[in-house]
């Protein structure tokens, strides 16, 4: 089902983020590389927190390209990764698709915050994302997915983004969002999205949810906290923009405490 | 008024009567009619007549979901574990006679969570005159009409009136207010029944439900036996 | 291998709890998204291509003998909505109930002991299929039949909507209908040799997040 095909002349760029703690409270990031344009830089975090910016996202990715993002929390570190700007998937002029893929790790005594800016599929664009996460039990793990619709007023293009989430190696969460021309059919329908054109996800797993999941409740109309079949939960929200949408990704985030 | 009784009735049920681990299970009559008859208001009034003597439980099948079990909850006849509500899809009839799944994974849970039961209740929402219960769901099955349902509904028949093991005619206190004349209507079961029973009730009266608790002890003696 | 048993199976009125769920359309005409039968057919088209598929190809591995605990464990991971695990798997309950019955043998009584509360439906679904001498095409086009059968019949009561047109509906996802399902013996037939994560993961937001709203509702005519 992988109809995206990359060009071989399109860019293949990659970053990798390591973070392991130093042993006194705080996390180091021993290794921290990105090249072509995938950069990232450490900015000021906070306490025992590393955090780490992804930059120059702006400038693709274009059809044919592909992009791999890998980052690891190991060893007793608190890394969080943003992003300096929204991802803006552009057509390339061979029409040949373009891929991003985003693997995070999670050691048992780690904590991850992966919460980059939106990702905006823009018109006539081709995307496939994949997103994998291995979370080792006892890790803790905040994600955050915003898909954007087009920009204003602009019709989408055409995104598959796919999310797995592994604790233990066992799968709790295996989701595909396929939108926009060419989509599977319905994919805009009353079942799908409605004609919302901002989606999101958060992925949050804690230990504590092995023994007092969160109650399944709906937030605010277009948002859900759904407990998972294991110590996690995912937050779904649809809404008409991405300002609304992180409005309620925000708010049942803030509900799960 | 309690006509006749019909115990050797072949009420055989195609749901075995052992449960996997070989003990029997419990008895389980169904309850159905029309709506506002009375079947909750039964219910509720057997729930208070039995509870001291027998393990019993109540499985509802609402047109909506869980307005009987509500109102059992709220009458406190049982305790909310030994009430079980099924959704029907707004079709109780296919889940008490069509699609009996549902129900009889409630029926199984309750003996497995709160058992061992003696009896279960499994009360259908209100319905048409022609909903009967499937005997792959329960041992025996009770009709409930009421007088101001009409006079001529006995006349009328239909499955739920001509074969159910028991008729029940409800609110014989209304009969004066509504205009429904008693004595035809129990003729008239009387002829679309033959031996089978019909009791004639008032739940307002104090130990309304008594024939109907007896008929239902006289099942579970049967049923042990 | 028997075509009759196939119209058993798929029948609408096989007794399997089928008729109290209503695919998440009563939730979407609550909503206001399923007003006639053109916003019908866009949700079940939507429901066919998303939740339907996925159910498709489990019940097609299923029924090509793929460890039903794999397949289960896999249905959980792409069904993140408690409600809707929760009606799949009593669901699944029922349908065991009802093909065990109909079509005695080993592997589903091997099923109903691992799994007493039930099993996600497609994966009974499979297994009940193989039991009835019936194949991975047969299994899947009767999860994908019934994934939309099941919100036109409900949407029939819900809105009043004329059954003619609510059949026209499903007349019309027959291609979509034939594609997917020869899809899901492919995809079953990899996950043979390659294992469950080859499973489509496709979701619906709008179904999970409809699914929660209706699970809280106090009232409501379906149990799904």
């Amino acid at each position: 089902m992988d109809r995206v095909r990359t060009a071989p002349g399109g860019v293949r760029a990659s970053a990798r983020v390591l973070a392991r703690g130093d042993g006194r409270g705080g996390t180091v990031l021993p290794v921290l590389e990105g090249d072509g344009p995938l950069a990232v830089r450490r900015t000021r975090g906070s306490g025992a927190e590393a955090r780490v910016m992804l930059v120059g996202a702006m400038s693709g990715p274009l059809g044919g390209d592909h992009f791999t993002v890998t980052a690891r929390a190991a060893d007793g570190a608190r890394l969080s990764v943003g992003s300096a700007a929204a991802t803006l998937a552009l057509p390339g002029q061979d029409k040949a698709g373009a891929r991003y893929d985003v693997r995070l790790g999670v050691d048992e005594d780690a904590e991850l915050n992966w919460l980059p800016e939106q990702l905006i599929s823009a018109d006539g664009s081709d995307l496939r994302v994949t997103t994998s996460v291995d979370v080792a039990s006892g890790a803790r793990l905040l994600l955050r997915e915003e898909q954007v619709l087009g920009r204003a007023g602009e019709e989408p293009g055409r995104l598959t983004s796919r999310l797995t989430v592994r604790i233990d190696g066992r799968c709790v969460l295996d989701q595909e969002l396929a939108c926009g021309p060419g989509a599977p059919g319905g994919w805009d329908g009353p079942a799908g999205l409605a004609g919302h054109r901002a989606v999101g996800q958060l992925v949050v797993v804690r230990p504590g949810f092995a023994t007092g999941p969160p109650a399944a409740r709906v937030f605010e109309e277009g948002a859900a906290v759904l407990p998972l079949a294991g110590p996690a939960a995912l937050v779904t929200a649809v809404a008409p923009d991405a300002l609304r949408l992180r409005r309620l990704l925000d708010g049942a985030l803030a509900s799960l405490d | 008024m309690h006509l006749d009784h019909h115990l050797e009735s072949s009420a055989a049920v195609s749901a075995d009567a052992r449960r996997p681990d070989g003990t029997r299970r419990a008895l389980r009559i169904g309850l159905g009619g029309p709506v506002g008859s009375g079947k909750t208001a039964t219910v509720a009034a057997l729930c208070r007549a039995l509870r001291e003597e027998l393990s019993l439980a109540v499985v509802t099948n609402d047109i909506y979901t869980r307005e009987d079990a509500e109102f059992l909850l709220r009458e406190a006849v049982l305790p909310p574990e030994r009430i079980s509500a099924v959704e029907t899809g707004a079709c109780p009839h296919t889940a008490i006679r069509d699609d009996i799944s549902a129900n009889l994974e409630a029926v199984e849970d309750l003996e497995d969570e709160v058992g061992p039961l003696d009896l279960v209740l499994v009360e259908s929402g209100g319905d048409n005159l022609t909903a009967t219960f499937s005997r792959g769901l329960v041992d025996a099955q009770v009709f409930v009409i009421d007088v101001a349902g009409g006079d001529d509904i006995p006349r009328k028949g239909g499955p739920g009136v001509a074969t159910a093991d028991l008729l029940i005619v409800n609110k014989t206190d209304l009969a004066p207010y509504v205009g429904s004349d008693l004595a035809r209507m129990a003729a008239d079961a009387k002829a679309a029944r033959g031996e089978l029973p019909v009791i004639l009730q008032s739940l307002r009266s104090e130990d309304g439900v008594r024939e109907v608790a007896d008929w239902v002890r006289e099942r579970i003696a049967a049923w042990t036996a | 291998m028997t075509r009759a048993a196939l119209l058993v199976l798929a029948d609408g009125r096989f007794p399997a709890g089928g008729h109290a769920h209503s695919g998440g359309a009563e939730a979407a005409v609550r909503a206001g998204r399923i007003t006639d039968a053109a916003s019908l057919e866009s949700f079940c088209r939507g429901r066919l291509h998303t939740s339907g598929v996925v159910a498709a190809c489990v019940a097609a591995a299923a029924a090509l003998g793929v460890d039903p605990g794999q397949l289960d464990r896999a249905a959980d991971a792409r069904t993140p909505s408690p409600a809707l695990r929760v009606a799949a798997r009593r669901l699944g309950r029922q349908l065991m109930r009802a093909a065990r019955a109909t079509w005695p043998s080993p592997e589903l009584d091997a099923l109903a002991s691992r799994f007493p509360k039930g099993a996600h439906q497609p994966v009974v679904l499979g297994l009940a299929a193989r039991a009835a001498g019936l194949g991975p095409l047969d299994a899947a086009y009767c999860s994908l039949y019934e994934g939309v059968s099941g919100p036109a019949t409900a949407v029939v009561r819900l809105l009043g909507l004329d059954p003619f047109d609510a059949t026209g509906v499903l007349a019309r996802l027959s291609d979509d209908m034939d594609r997917v399902a020869q899809e899901a013996v492919e995809t079953g037939e990899r996950v043979v040799t390659d294992g469950v994560d080859v499973l489509p993961a496709r979701s619906a937001p709008l179904l999970e997040i409809g699914a929660e709203a209706h699970a809280a509702w106090a009232v409501r005519l379906f149990a799904s």
